[in-house]
């Protein structure tokens, strides 16, 4: 679903030159009808389009020592953060463009059943890799679990509203391992991406995960694209064995298939025909 | 009865050896009548031979050097095993006795005349002597008297009971003294074994030296007469020597003196010590050493005889130099003079015996000098050695002013044999479209021998030979010669053009075109690389199958082939042995150096260096197939490689905005190319084999593959850069439209592209491999593993390491999700299917020829010969137009003058004599009528007898522009004789010869 709001129809459409800093947020609200129903666990995405994050600069813009936990790092970012290292003399932590440009609209799924707005519950753990949320990624070390001192002596990305520390309120999802921080971090590979939001757990078997019908999507809109002629999306969307829904490898496989067999049966015919006169005795000149 | 009469004299000589003690020999009856007529014996393995004056002799010498041609392999041990003559042996043998008894009081002028041949047969060389307990005996002076003594005294002895001994074994014994001891002391090597061969040979005089006969007579002898021996060994000198000589021809002349018992014992700087054949040792002082060089073309040694006291200048060198500094007997006289003449008239025919019989000559001089002159050319010459400026010139100066008024003492002639196969090496490689020129510094008709007997000239083919040093006379005759060949040439091309059209069965029927060849001596080339002519030239050696260069410098060599190498644009391969080849090497594009007799100058110069000759023809024709099809493709290869690596990140530049940003991890980028690439391509440069060795030597046509770049052609190329376009949009995009509008971050993208990349890159490699061991498949297999091990151990042991980013885990994440396994199974699949396609199609329906071949690989044994044949039969049947027509673009210089070595030794005449203003008035031309014969089978002998400028004394003034004159009869009487000579013995060859003589 597309709430970009370009189009003015859009209700979106009011905040589409939103800044990082708009107070109060704005917000907007699009309802939708899924037409069947999702059965298994359903992945919430936000997808961009038009969105270089896999240009050079500023792939290279982050600092993984910092992101890693290293106190020294924390303090004195690395280079490669120009120019968000610093911000008032303030080494900026998490440092560089990528974090600096964290995704940070907040979706909120409802369900409309005969007008009443039930939420739906959207799980926000798990949608990072593990391995970067346990290994890569870890939050300054120092005496006692208080984020806030840890990352004393540092300064919010200029664009955020809160620094890294406030990112959520539960302590193992919170500073450099908050886990939509992580997914944002790992920058993608093509202009046109999506990336997981939440997940929407089946909560038993008797019910599908999201019945087809009436749902509503709020969103606070606080992340500009229209400067850069970007999208934005909500996905949602299951996953089967082979990952993502996309009939490509089906069609490819299918097709390369094919190609191969008439081949195949082209050179049995060819080879049936003119293969033995090699093997003869008179070779034609 | 020759047996009878031989041991009649033997016994004869011996008794009166012993009663006389080595005086007078009873054989000077023999000799006024005939003067030097000495019988050739063929021997195995060695010859030396004296020439006859009568035919036969010189017939029987071909027949005999034509069938060892196919029995010896090669020559590094047979210059040793100079078997000498018998009769001339023994002659010498008697001369000597009596020069070493009545000498310097008689003289008797052809005794001396033979001693002093072989004299300077084995002194006039730089040659070293080193035996096998004192290697290279520089400084030791043997006390020559002492020994002589106690040797003479000793023998005596042993003769005595050697002819107890001879009663019961029929071993009879004409040795000399030296010969026993040479035989005798160290029988084991194989020389000793020859030389005791002749003297077997010797004794019973049956001509025909069986090798198997002369050992078995040896070991009888040798076991009775050990212990008699025994004795002697101890106190004489050590007797095996080993001659260390700057060319295989200073060597072989030692070793022929040796034969003849004048075996050279020691050299100093100062003294050189010969053992004549009574054991004497005469040691002559060395006053001065004039060397070689290729200006004078000889060499001197000015020695101090030990008995006469006579100050004595012996020169070697090239006969038509030596020839024209022969004494002027004007002031001698009449009947001297006359003899003289005769003399140095039989000589020269001599010599062209040898040369025409391909062996190499020279002739061998003195002078007698006083002490007056020498001490006044020895202080020209201590000034020439002192002067500061043009020191070379006045050295050059003052041995050129000593070495004149020779009186000639013999010719010899050395056999160059040819290495075992080289007939079919030539045949080889000019079927495989090289064309072969001979750049020789032997006479011209050394080299014409040479050629034919290796096949390089055909008796059918037309031979035009250029000799002049005049600038108009030559521009005329290469005209003249190019006119001749353009219309021959003119006259074949419609027909080939009709062959064109009807490739089959016709031209198989029709006589084979005339093929030319072209010989030129130096000089001329001289003339024409002055003159500007080398268009003319070249544009006649184009047409010509061969060509011959004869009496070429090193410089000349040189010369040529840059000339070649840049005028006609081609690849140019020198081959050669020798030091004067080095230049020749140098110059061209290609040096391959023969490692032999030698020296190791060809081969320190060269860029290959083999052992044989026809080695050259699997170095070509199978490494040289094999090298250019692996560098052709290699080539290819790594061009398709980086460009369908590279081109993945150019693609993925659309997608990034155009900032240069990689999807790849730069470690795994550069480990690309330098680890996960880098093994299977190297092997496959090294060892891939594209149509085996046995079929490459089996179709010599498989070379021209190489010569028309066929494996890297522009279409070649491009098509290769499309396959590698397609095959990088395809490793790209198929991941790319999988992974779209997914979650998918940089490393993850790039991980799978990597690893498609990787597959496919290989399996394209595998795809073009012909050669498929265990290793290859080890080292592809090897590649993919390890690529896929350390990405797993980087991915995952790099947290924050590389920063700013690292594909932490990636790969592990990859691995576990089937997305990534069935896109690694179907894109090298589509990346690969068009190649693959072409591949079969081009192995059903090509008709290249390397395909056939490697066809044929896959066939067994049997019946792959099979298929050589009728390959090759269909190929001699129908390409009468690609023979006919050289390629002009793949000549192949090649120098087989030093093809081999043996010396076939002529100690010839001393005394035949060839005027050399003979030689001059030869000058003028004469066309004969038998020229305009049919020209398959003519001979055209474009041909003068005119000696090398730098030893022209008596150089005529008058230059013969037009073909004019009719010389002296006189003169041309000898030349005449020659000339039916000539055409005598090419008749044979149903080869109508004809003579241009200008």
């Amino acid at each position: 679903i597309d709430y970009t709001g370009t189009e003015p129809s859009s209700p979106c459409n009011k905040c589409l030159n939103v800044s990082w800093d708009s107070t109060p947020p704005c917000t907007c609200t699009i309802n939708f009808t899924l037409e069947h129903s999702f059965e298994s666990n359903v992945f919430m995405y936000y997808g961009l389009s038009n969105f270089y994050q896999n240009h050079r600069r500023y792939v290279k813009s982050r600092d993984d020592s910092q992101l890693n936990g290293d106190n020294s790092s924390l303090l004195n970012p690395s280079k490669e953060c120009e120019p968000y290292r610093t911000n008032e003399d303030k080494p900026i932590a998490p440092c560089g463009a990528i974090a600096n440009s964290m995704f940070n609209d907040t979706l909120k799924l409802y369900r409309i059943d005969n007008d009443t707005r039930t939420p739906i519950t959207l799980i926000k753990k798990g949608i990072a890799w593990w391995t970067d949320k346990n290994v890569k990624f870890r939050n300054p070390t120092g005496d006692g679990n208080n984020l806030t001192a840890l990352f004393q002596g540092t300064t919010k990305p200029v664009n955020w509203p809160k620094p890294v520390y406030m990112l959520d309120s539960e302590p193992d999802n919170n500073g450099f391992i908050n886990e939509d921080f992580i997914v944002w971090m790992r920058t993608a590979a093509l202009p046109t991406f999506r990336k997981l939001y939440r997940l929407i757990e089946r909560k038993n078997n008797l019910q599908p995960t999201l019945q087809a019908g009436q749902y509503s999507l709020d969103i606070t809109y606080n992340y500009p694209v229209h400067s850069f002629d970007g999208r934005k999306r909500m996905i949602l969307s299951t996953i089967s064995w082979m990952g993502g829904k996309n009939p490509f490898l089906g069609i490819a496989y299918i097709t390369v298939g094919s190609i191969c067999f008439f081949l195949g049966v082209v050179l049995l015919i060819i080879h049936h025909k003119y293969g033995n006169r090699n093997t003869s005795a008179d070779i034609p000149n | 009865r020759r047996l009878e009469t031989h041991k009649e004299l033997d016994l004869d000589d011996e008794d009166l050896a012993k009663l006389q003690r080595f005086t007078l020999p009873p054989m000077n009856i023999e000799r006024p009548a005939v003067y030097k007529q000495t019988t050739m014996r063929p021997l195995r393995r060695c010859q030396s031979a004296r020439a006859h004056f009568q035919g036969h002799t010189r017939n029987r010498s071909l027949g005999r050097r034509d069938s060892n041609q196919s029995q010896v392999a090669f020559s590094s041990t047979i210059e040793k095993d100079v078997a000498p003559d018998s009769r001339l042996l023994r002659r010498v043998r008697e001369a000597a006795l009596q020069t070493e008894n009545l000498s310097p009081f008689i003289h008797m002028k052809t005794s001396t005349s033979l001693t002093d041949f072989f004299l300077a047969l084995a002194i006039c060389n730089t040659v070293l002597v080193s035996t096998a307990t004192e290697p290279r005996q520089r400084v030791t002076v043997p006390p020559p008297i002492k020994h002589s003594g106690i040797t003479l005294e000793k023998i005596h002895q042993i003769f005595q009971r050697l002819k107890l001994a001879s009663l019961s074994q029929s071993f009879s014994s004409s040795q000399s003294s030296s010969d026993l001891g040479a035989s005798f002391s160290a029988k084991n090597t194989e020389e000793q074994l020859a030389a005791l061969d002749c003297c077997d040979d010797d004794c019973c005089g049956s001509g025909r030296g069986e090798e198997l006969q002369g050992k078995g007579s040896t070991d009888i002898g040798s076991a009775s007469l050990d212990e008699v021996f025994k004795s002697v060994t101890n106190s004489s000198l050590p007797t095996e020597f080993c001659y260390e000589a700057e060319s295989p021809d200073e060597a072989a002349l030692v070793y022929a003196a040796q034969a003849y018992s004048f075996t050279l014992v020691s050299r100093t700087p100062e003294q050189v010590t010969v053992r004549l054949p009574q054991g004497t040792l005469l040691t002559f002082d060395i006053l001065y050493t004039l060397g070689f060089d290729s200006v004078r073309k000889r060499m001197s040694v000015v020695v101090r005889h030990p008995l006469t006291k006579e100050i004595v200048v012996y020169t070697k060198g090239a006969d038509s130099v030596i020839m024209d500094l022969l004494e002027d007997s004007a002031k001698a006289d009449i009947s001297a003079e006359k003899r003289m003449k005769r003399i140095k008239e039989k000589t020269q025919k001599h010599l062209d015996y040898y040369a025409r019989d391909g062996l190499r000559t020279l002739c061998i001089a003195k002078k007698v000098l006083n002490e007056d002159d020498f001490q006044k050319w020895a202080n020209f010459r201590r000034e020439a050695e002192a002067a500061i400026d043009n020191r070379e010139e006045l050295l050059m100066e003052t041995a050129q002013h000593l070495e004149t008024k020779l009186t000639l003492l013999g010719a010899t002639g050395i056999e160059d044999r040819l290495q075992d196969g080289v007939p079919d090496t030539v045949a080889a490689l000019r079927e495989a479209g090289i064309q072969i020129w001979v750049l020789t510094g032997d006479k011209q008709e050394t080299a014409v021998n040479i050629a034919y007997s290796c096949k390089l000239l055909d008796q059918r083919d037309t031979v035009f030979t250029i000799n002049t040093d005049n600038k108009e006379t030559c521009e005329s005759l290469l005209n003249l010669t190019l006119e001749e060949v353009r219309k021959n040439y003119e006259v074949e091309k419609p027909r080939r053009k009709f062959l064109g059209i009807i490739p089959t069965s016709f031209s198989a029927s029709e006589a084979p075109s005339p093929e030319f060849g072209l010989v030129i001596d130096g000089r001329t080339l001289n003339v024409v690389f002055q003159g500007g002519l080398e268009e003319k030239f070249l544009a006649l050696t184009k047409h010509c199958r061969s060509v011959l260069c004869c009496r070429a410098t090193p410089l000349q060599k040189s010369m040529v082939v840059k000339l070649v190498r840049r005028q006609l644009k081609v690849m140019t391969l020198s081959i050669g042995d020798g030091a004067n080849d080095v230049s020749m090497i140098q110059a061209a594009d290609v040096g391959i150096g023969i490692s032999g007799q030698e020296g190791m100058q060809a081969v320190m110069a060269s860029d290959f260096a083999i052992s044989r000759f026809k080695h050259l023809k699997k170095l070509l024709l199978v490494h040289g197939h094999w090298c250019y099809a692996r560098l052709a493709k290699m080539v290819i290869y790594f061009f398709y490689k980086n460009v369908s690596y590279v081109n993945l990140l150019f693609w993925y530049q659309f997608f990034c905005g155009f900032s240069g940003s990689t999807m790849i991890d730069y470690w795994q980028m550069i480990f690309f190319n330098l680890f996960f690439t880098s093994m299977p391509p190297i092997l496959f440069g090294v060892l891939d084999k594209d149509v085996s060795a046995e079929t490459l030597l089996g179709l010599p046509e498989l070379y021209k593959n190489g010569q028309n770049s066929e494996m890297y052609k522009l279409s070649t190329f491009i098509i290769t850069m499309l396959d590698a376009f397609y095959q990088s949009l395809i490793c790209f995009f198929v991941p790319y439209l999988t992974y779209e509008d997914s979650d998918i971050d940089v490393f993850s993208f790039g991980n799978p592209i990597n690893t498609i990349s990787l597959l496919t890159i290989l399996l394209h490699q595998a795809l073009e491999m012909k050669t498929w061991t265990l290793f290859h498949l080890a080292t592809m297999i090897g590649s993919v593993v390890f690529y896929f091990v350390f990405s797993l151990i980087y991915n995952a042991a790099c947290v924050v390491c590389n920063p700013p980013t690292n594909p932490y885990w990636i790969m592990e994440k990859q691995l576990s999700e089937p997305t990534f396994y069935l896109l690694c199974l179907l894109t090298p699949v589509v990346a690969l299917l068009p190649r693959f396609v072409i591949f079969a199609l081009r192995g059903t329906f090509g008709a290249s020829l390397i395909l056939k071949a490697q066809q044929l690989d896959k066939l067994p044994k049997g019946q792959q010969d099979l298929e050589i044949q009728k390959l090759r039969s269909r190929k001699q049947t129908t390409s009468g137009a690609p023979v006919a027509s050289p390629a002009s673009n793949d000549d192949l210089e090649q120098n087989v003058s030093h093809l081999c070595a043996s010396p076939f030794l002529h100690p010839a005449a001393a005394a035949v004599s060839h005027g050399d203003t003979e030689s001059w008035g030869l000058s003028a031309s004469e066309v004969n009528p038998l020229g305009k014969q049919t020209p398959e089978e003519g001979y055209y002998f474009f041909n003068r007898w005119a000696e090398e400028e730098s030893t022209a004394t008596a150089f005529p003034g008058h230059y013969p522009l037009v073909p004019s004159r009719v010389t002296t009869t006189g003169q041309d009487g000898g030349k005449l004789t020659k000339d039916n000579a000539n055409n005598f013995n090419h008749g044979s060859h149903r080869r109508s010869v004809s003579a241009v003589t200008l």
